[in-house]
């Protein structure tokens, strides 16, 4: 079999003004996002919801589901490098190119709720080996040199015959990657809502629903563009992917909570969960959003219009049904009281060590979250206006 | 072709550029030597910490009551803690809790702060270290490196750190603070280590209002006051099953 890619690729040549439009409105919403950023920074985070109880808020659940996602639109790639899917070869670039940006514009936010986000330069040069953290951002700088080797190996031809070496690394590091985030929280041994290596799979199940489902976006996106549409086969193999990736997030969701129900220590924090005053977020947000109506999409027939246009829906539906379930795990988790004590009963503290703490985000975070998806949307859409990563239609076609 | 005045203008730039590269190189290495001169003369003026003593607190809960907060506004004072009239984003070095135990109906009340653990969760997560624990067991913020992520108030299992959300003024010397970075219970270094028998400001807060109920000492002197108590009476740690082997140590409770 010839290592070759015989696809044909160009630049992002729009067709029809609704790019620049696009381009127009994520420029606004990337303006919002930094002046947003420049208030949290200029007056101190008490304009934000977050406190000493809720340290990570809004913008943290936006910045972890971009860097999920980064990992879970890497699939494009993998199918065809890892997994020899001919079909998607067209697109491995395009799901680089897009794991890349949503990496970035996730990271972008991370920095910018930081409390100094001047200290960047600290951060990637004093490391603490124990700290998982640390470790996450070799993994996040390590993905970004894949992305660009990866692409490198991809655009050359001469180089052609080691996609498949590189990719099989790509796939490899995105898991490590995924597991790292999740870790984040799995290794809180003082938070009884976290605190469980679940956690991990559950993020990698929900990085290829997200990442799928971001790949559908701009597959759709780019083919529209061209005055084109997705092949058939496409929609289908999509369809069916984000199918089963949905199916694997409720999987780990129902085992995370039933094995915390079963543990008599969790279940102030379960009842909490799901049904306290967030748990709409859980059963409107991710159960109902987030999973049954993708099921119900997914499961939908008719013309073949329809069927793109029921994947696309899923796919949004999937994407806000993630944000949900990460939503309620990370403002979930801080928003009940710390067990310090588990036999006897707080009377009174002024500290929120009695009763749960009710979150409510501010627009700053709201408008930093928002920016950092624009900004990487932003990205990836100038990128593929610049250098050739889209397939031209007869290379999706045949 | 280039003429004699080009070469001699490029020569001149040259020679020019080399005289400030010279310059800026005589510059940096003069300045790198006087900080580390000074570096070695601050290290020469303060003792360095060693492992030889683990300070830590006892805090004898049956002398503690409820609605007392001695402790709490002496150590507001001590380290220029203001409220901004939200307890949610205060710092809260030290906060009272109020118990009953769910069997017996006992009640009884307790101040918690930084427990200053041995293995100290927001040590291990802090990705640039800027969390990190003295030789003499007291865990500190590097207020330098702290980048504001909040790790450590995640992984903190006594909630016992505070992160800075407005701009302060009116800073006191003996502790510095800036916005957007973590800060905690310094157990008072700044008095433990200008002289000896210097107790931290809680403890002379407690025993100044006549209560006693906060012990400060070394747990490695087997001779020491509070050594001798904690093997008199037992103590207990808040989480003991987390196996931190805190510096606080709590009885009554």
């Amino acid at each position: 079999m010839s290592t070759i890619d015989t696809n044909r690729y160009n630049t992002l040549k729009p067709a029809s003004t609704s790019y620049w439009l696009t381009l127009a409105v994520l420029l606004v919403l990337v303006a919002l996002g930094g002046y947003s950023a420049f208030n949290m920074e200029h007056a101190g985070h008490q304009i934000s919801g977050m406190n000493n109880q809720i340290v990570w808020g809004l913008p943290h659940v936006f910045a972890i589901t971009l860097i999920v996602a980064a990992s879970g639109a890497l699939n494009g790639a993998s199918m065809s490098s890892v997994f020899g899917l001919k079909r998607c070869k067209p697109f491995a670039r395009l799901s680089v190119v897009l794991a890349m940006t949503l990496l970035v514009g996730g990271l972008i936010v991370l920095v910018l709720d930081l409390g100094r986000p001047d200290r960047l330069v600290v951060a990637m040069t004093h490391f603490n080996f124990k700290s998982i953290f640390s470790w996450n951002i070799i993994l996040y700088n390590g993905f970004i040199a894949i992305g660009i080797v990866y692409l490198w190996v991809m655009m050359e031809p001469r180089l052609n015959r080691y996609t498949a070496k590189v990719g099989a690394f790509a796939f490899l590091w995105r898991f490590i990657l995924t597991t790292g985030t999740g870790s984040i929280f799995g290794f809180l041994v003082g938070r009884n809502a976290l605190d469980s290596a679940l956690l991990a799979p559950l993020f990698i199940a929900l990085a290829l629903s997200i990442g799928t489902a971001a790949q559908v976006f701009i597959f759709s996106a780019t083919a529209r563009w061209q005055n084109s549409d997705l092949p058939e086969s496409m929609v289908f193999a999509q369809g069916r992917l984000l199918l089963w990736f949905v199916l694997a997030v409720l999987y780990f969701a129902v085992v995370h909570h039933v094995t915390n129900l079963y543990l008599a220590e969790h279940q102030v924090v379960e009842r909490y969960a799901l049904a306290g005053p967030m748990s709409p977020v859980f059963w409107v947000g991710f159960v109902l959003i987030g999973t049954i109506a993708p099921i119900v999409l997914l499961f939908r027939g008719g013309s073949e219009n329809k069927r793109c246009r029921n994947l696309i829906f899923a796919s949004a539906v999937t994407i806000l049904g993630g944000m949900a379930l990460i939503y309620t795990i990370v403002i979930g988790a801080q928003s009940t009281p710390q067990r310090l004590f588990p036999d006897k009963t707080v009377i009174a503290s002024r500290f929120g060590d009695a009763g749960f703490e009710l979150y409510q985000p501010t627009a700053w975070e709201l408008g930093l979250g928002i920016g950092g998806v624009a900004m990487a949307v932003l990205m990836c859409l100038i990128l593929l206006r610049v250098l050739p990563f889209t397939p031209e239609p007869e290379s999706v076609a045949s | 072709m280039p003429s004699n005045s080009d070469h001699f203008n490029s020569g001149q730039a040259r020679r020019r550029f080399l005289k400030q590269l010279g310059l800026l190189g005589t510059a940096a290495v003069t300045s790198s030597y006087t900080l580390l001169e000074v570096r070695k003369a601050n290290a020469a003026a303060s003792p360095a910490v060693t492992n030889t003593k683990r300070w830590g607190l006892l805090i004898a809960t049956d002398k503690c009551s409820s609605g007392c907060d001695d402790c709490v506004r002496g150590c507001n004072e001590e380290h220029g803690l203001t409220s901004s009239g939200r307890d949610e984003i205060d710092a809260q070095w030290i906060r009272k809790i109020d118990l009953q135990d769910k069997l017996s109906g006992r009640k009884s009340s307790l101040p918690v702060m930084c427990q200053h653990c041995e293995s100290a969760p927001c040590v291990d997560v802090c990705p640039t270290g800027a969390s990190f624990k003295r030789a003499d067991g007291v865990v500190l913020v590097n207020s330098h490196t702290c980048i504001g992520c909040r790790y450590c108030m995640m992984a903190c299992p006594y909630k016992a750190r505070s992160f800075i959300h407005e701009t302060l003024t009116n800073q006191l010397a003996v502790a510095p603070r800036g916005k957007g970075t973590v800060e905690s219970c310094t157990l008072c270094v700044h008095r433990i280590d200008a002289e000896e028998d210097q107790q931290p400001a809680c403890a002379v807060a407690c025993s100044d209002a006549g209560h006693g109920a906060i012990l400060f000492g070394d747990l490695n002197d087997a001779g020491s006051e509070i050594s001798q108590k904690i093997a008199a009476q037992g103590a207990t740690q808040i989480r003991s099953d987390l196996e931190l082997n805190t510096g606080v140590r709590y009885t009554g409770i």
